[in-house]
This record gives C-alpha cells, structure tokens and sequence, in this order.
C-alpha cells in the first residue's frame, strides 16, 4: 500500500518535471506549446548518447541535459517562437504540433527509432527497506532532486525580483515595458529554463518512461493534463495535479488494473466538469 | 462494384505478367522501416538480401527482383502498398508483415487477386485463415506459449501470474498458456498492461504481492528492455518469482543491450542465435558480416525462411505464381538455421521445433541458450480446431 503511494509519488514527481515547463509557457506566458515534449525528449538524448558513445557518468549528463534543450529552446524562443506571441491560439497549436512532427522525424532520423537503453549506476539500482515499505533507490532519487526542484522554483516565483518581474511581465506586459522591465528578455529567459526542465526530466525519466522518438507525443497528453487539471496561474496547482496524478494512475493500475488506464483520464474529466478553471487555481 | 471488377483485372494483368518470360519475377516484401517496429523490417530485410547474395537473383531462368516498401507499421499504408504493388509492379507474391494488423490488412487482396503472401513475423494464430493464399514462415504465438505452460507444469511451478500487453497477440499468448496451464492443474492470475504505458511498476507490485513462482510475461520485443528493468529494480527476481514466457522479451536483437538484469529469464521459441546446428552458426556469422555486427533474431530468420520458401516455391513451379506457387509451397520442408521445418499443407503455418531457452553469459555476451527440445509443434489453436 505505502509502496504504491511512493511509486505515484515518484511518477508523480517526474510528471511535474517534464510539465512545469509547461506550465510557465501556458500559463504565465499564454503560449500553447505543444512541442513541450521535443525539448524533454531533446533532454533524455543528451544523456543516452553522452552515456552510451562517450561513457561519461550518469549524474554528470543531468546538467548537459538541462543546458542543451535550455539553449535550443532560448534559440528557437528567440527565431521562431517569438512571432508568434501575438498570433491566436490555433496558429501556435499548428506551429508548435508542426515542431513535434519535425523533430519526431529528425530524431527517427538521426538516432533511429529503437528505444534507447540508458544504464543508471549501480548504486541507483536495487531498493532497500525503510520503516517496512519497499523503496526504490532511483525513485527515490527522483523524488529528492524533483523535491529540491519544486522548492526552488517557488522560491525564485515567489521571493525574488525576477519572479516578481515575470509575473508583472505576465499580468501586464504593456505596463510592465512601461515600467522599464525588459518583458522580451525575461521571456526568453523563461521559455530557456522551462525547456531545461522539460530536458532534465526526459533525462531522468528515459529509464521509467523509456526514450523513443515518438516520446513527444506518447507524453503530450499527460502534460497537458496536468497542466489543465492544475491550472497555470503558479507552480504549486500543476505540482500538486502532478502528485494526485502520479499517485491516481499507479493506484488505479494497481486496483482495478482493468480499468487502469482509464482512471487518469476519469479524473481529469471530472476535475474539468467540477472547476474548469483547474483544480488549484483560482477563478478568473 | 466497380473496385472489385478492377481488383479482378488487376489480378488477371498480375497473373500474365508474372509469367511472361522476359520479365522479371518480382517480390514484393512490405515492412514496417520506419516506426517503433522498425526494428523487425530491418532485420527482415537484411535477411532477405543476405538469402539472395547466398542463392543468386536468378531462379527457374528468371531474375528475382526484391521491392522492399515500408508500412510505417500503419495497416492502412500495408494494404495501400499491397494493391500498388499487385496493380502497378506485378508481383508474383508478397511478403513480410511485421505485425498482426498489417497481414490482415492486405489478406483480401492477396485472396482477389490470387497473389500469395508469405508472413514473416506477424504471429496472431488466425492470420493464416484469413486468406488460403497466405502461408506463414515465422511462428504463431499459441505455438511458442503452449510449450512453455507444459515445461512450468512439469517442472514443478503451481502457480503463475501473466502480465501481457493489451492487444491481439498478448491476449492470444495469455489465452494460450492460461487454458494450458490450467489444464495441467496449474493456477493463473491474469494482468493486462495497456500498450502505450511504459511504467510498469504498479503491475508489477500486484506480482510481487501476489507471490507466484512464476511471472509469465509477453510484451512486444521494443519494450521488452524496459520491463526487465524494472522486474529487477523491484526486487522480483531476488523474491524467487522466476521469469517465463515467450521469446519476446528477450529478443536477441536487443539481449545484449539489456546487460545483467535479463539473465536467468527462461523462455520458449523457435530461434536463438545461439542454437548449435552448422546451418546456423553459418548464417549469424554470414548475417553479421552483411550487417555490421547486428545479431539476427527471431525476426531475420522468418524473412530469411520466407526467401528460402519462395525460392524453392518458384523452382517448383517453374517461375509461375498464384495458385500454383501457392500449392507448391504446401507441405514442403527444410532444413532452416532454426533447425528442421516444413509447412503444414492443410493449415499452410509453419511446423517447427520449439526451445527452451535461458539467458546465459557466453563469451561476453548475452545469449538465449537452449537447454530443452520439443520437436514439430503444430500451431495448438488451428490443431485443436481440426480435431
């Protein structure tokens, strides 16, 4: 029972990782980006290839796999997705979708479409037991660097300049330029760090979820789900979605396995009937 | 109305066409070669081009052309391709299909236009029913499953939960070795895992608290790697549960990769690279000669059947095909690197040896070794029908 609760906590966890990018790009910045995913797969292939080709160590891939899609992100911010802020939210589902494919394709191309096998180290490997519940080492890793992740995320949201900058930039654009803050360049430097994250947690998720090249579409709809059932107005309602789904769908799997693969789906149809607005935000 | 009588002409053209001398024979072989499942096209196709390097493009005087076009692992694009090929190139038979959708796809066509088509992977039982033009070289899963229930039973494992991937072939491997089992006074528990959902965890909590002696597992051989790692990151493999199936999941095309966390997985099929006869020890080290190192699985050797099959079909029939290459290929039988075949004449699947198989290191390497025979398996469900 307590390890199914720590499975969904686990999933739970990495779900936000891969989402909260999102979540900032949807939310704060009223951007669909459905190529969201690209940037994740982008991360787990950093880290496959430099294991696999270079023998670099795992935990050493984790910073590349968050810089590399966080600079692809910054460039593509900077060329493309930056025309298209103005434009309605049609033009940017058919832009952004338009990346997945292209990616997806590029990716089938370059690295060949078999799933690609990362070894974790061994000391990641294996679970031990603590208080009576079985405990997987890696879960747990991800649970203690994804944990470390939501606090800072808040923290920089919440208590700095450049979180109270962006959420200005966010709410008024126009009176925040007027203000004298730099809207374009907080942007860019947002949509940077959310590729990032979205990378970090294809990379750390490459071995629960596995790393293909259609991982951009396989996971756009749980992204999206967490993002809708959440809400994007902070990072604490898709964190919290994240965990409720996580924990739903191992649950669900457990339980009634017949009907596992329904139960995520179930839930955010009555989340969305109940509070369209999300589950965690507050209405507008 | 119009379609069929169109379908009618295109045969009759397919037909006249293949028998002409001059031009050539050809094949048509459709795989998936791009797409999840592209690792079985390519491994079909480097098999089929490696049987026609060994044996020449010529056969009964006439050259062999291979047209190699790929589904993208989509049944609507197979059945596309299938009538391209019949109405615009001609062919004398078809062949390959990577997945059970993508036979069925194009099994009409195949009956209309009197073309034969030779599967060499999909492995759903029923596919060879679909049309009498259709013969198969690779396996059906009842046929690999059946053993591997009979082998638990005898040696001494009661009770066996199954975890199989949501879809036609899974449902048929838990159906198979559930009524087998259960016959030999076994218990079963039956999980299905949706397809699209790689986290196993939580059915793989409900094995380890049911506590079977056995896991019985089939899923498609690209997320096999996945599976094993997560059987071994829960523990299951210390809990004493031990790992059974068929060999999917360790597919030799992708063993090696998997590293330690698949050894020991005992599992029943038709081919292991690692099986001991000459013909086969020729055709892997042919096979990774012609490919750079890749190691053939189960996949290459029913591609390279299927060549082998067509072959001695058209050597019979003079360089003729429709009903006549397909009566040819009825009943006949070889000796194939898995060890010694033929084609059932009535069912027109496969007859072959089946293994048991355990993961062992050998020579650095991960391999499927063989350690038991159960010789000429018939396909148990179309057997069972019959009788």
């Amino acid at each position: 029972m307590l390890t199914i609760l720590f499975d969904g906590i686990a999933y739970g966890m990495l779900l936000f990782v891969l989402a909260c990018g999102l979540a900032v790009t949807l939310g704060l910045m009223n951007f669909v980006n459905l190529a969201h995913g690209a940037f994740a797969m982008a991360g787990g292939y950093v880290t496959a290839v430099l294991m696999n080709r270079y023998g670099v160590p795992f935990l050493l891939t984790l910073p590349l796999a968050f810089l590399v899609p966080a600079l692809a992100g910054l460039v593509l911010e900077r060329t493309l997705y930056k025309q298209l802020y103005t434009r309605s939210h049609l033009d940017q589902v058919l832009f952004s979708i338009g990346l997945v494919f292209m990616a997806v394709a590029a990716v089938d191309y370059a690295m060949g479409s078999q799933q690609q096998m990362i070894r974790i180290p061994t000391w990641l490997q294996g679970r031990v037991e603590i208080l009576g519940i079985q405990v997987g080492l890696y879960r747990s890793f991800i649970i203690a660097v994804c944990g470390v992740l939501v606090v800072a995320l808040q923290f920089i949201l919440t208590k700095t300049r450049f979180g109270s900058r962006l959420r200005a930039a966010v709410d008024d654009p126009r009176v925040a330029r007027g203000l004298g803050i730099n809207v374009s360049v907080i942007f860019a430097a947002t949509f940077a760090v959310g590729s990032g994250l979205a990378g970090l947690g294809g990379a750390l998720g490459a071995e629960i979820l596995g790393l293909d090249p259609t991982f951009p579409l396989k996971f756009m709809i749980y992204f999206l789900i967490v993002v809708t059932v959440g809400g994007t107005t902070s990072i604490t309602g898709p964190f919290l979605a994240s965990l409720l789904l996580g924990i739903a769908d191992v649950a669900g799997k457990y339980y009634v396995p017949s009907l596992g693969a329904f139960v995520i789906y179930t839930l955010m149809i009555v989340v969305l009937v109940l509070r369209p607005q999300g589950l965690f935000a507050r209405a507008r | 109305m119009l379609r069929r009588t169109f379908l009618g002409a295109a045969a009759m053209l397919a037909l006249t066409g293949a028998a002409s001398a001059q031009e050539p024979l050809k094949i048509g072989l459709i795989l998936p070669m791009t797409g999840p499942f592209a690792s079985t096209g390519r491994q079909i196709e480097a098999a089929a081009k490696l049987y026609m390097q060994q044996n020449g493009d010529t056969v009964a005087g006439k050259k062999i052309q291979l047209i190699v076009k790929d589904d993208t692992g989509t049944a609507d694009v197979t059945k596309r391709l299938a009538q391209e090929l019949i109405v615009n190139d001609k062919i004398a038979v078809m062949a390959g299909f990577g997945l059970t959708p993508l036979a069925l796809a194009p099994a009409p066509l195949a009956t209309q236009a009197k073309v034969p088509a030779v599967v060499m992977a999909a492995a759903t039982a029923t596919i060879t029913e679909a049309s009498p033009y259709i013969v198969r070289t690779s396996f059906t899963l009842p046929q690999a499953t059946v053993p591997m229930a009979e082998w638990a039973a005898q040696n001494g494992i009661k009770k066996v939960a199954t975890l199989v991937s949501d879809y036609g072939p899974g449902i048929d491997a838990e159906k198979a070795f559930t009524s087998a089992f259960t016959a030999k006074g076994g218990q079963v528990e039956n999980l299905r895992v949706p397809l699209a959902n790689p986290d196993f965890s939580p059915f793989l909590q409900k094995v380890a608290d049911a506590k079977p002696d056995a896991l019985f597992v089939f899923v498609p051989s690209g997320i096999g790697a996945q599976f094993m790692k997560q059987f071994v990151e829960r523990g299951l493999d210390k809990s004493g549960i031990k790992l059974i199936g068929p060999g999917d999941v360790t597919d030799d095309d992708l063993l090696n990769n998997m590293g330690d966390v698949a050894l020991g997985a005992i599992t029943t099929q038709h081919y292991s690279a690692a099986h001991d006869s000459p013909e086969n020890k020729a055709f892997v080290e042919a096979f990774k000669k012609a490919n750079n190192g890749m190691r053939p699985n189960f996949m290459a050797v029913g591609g390279y059947d299927g060549m082998h099959l067509i072959y001695e079909g058209l050597k019979k029939t003079n360089g003729q095909g429709g009903q006549a290459l397909i009566d040819a290929m009825k009943g006949m039988s070889w000796t194939s690197p898995r060890g010694p075949v033929s084609i059932d004449p009535q069912t027109r699947d496969i007859v072959q040896n089946i293994y048991v198989r355990k993961v062992e290191r050998r020579d650095g390497e991960l391999y499927n070794v063989e350690f038991a025979t159960i010789p000429n398996v018939k396909d148990p469900v179309k057997a069972a029908k019959s009788n």
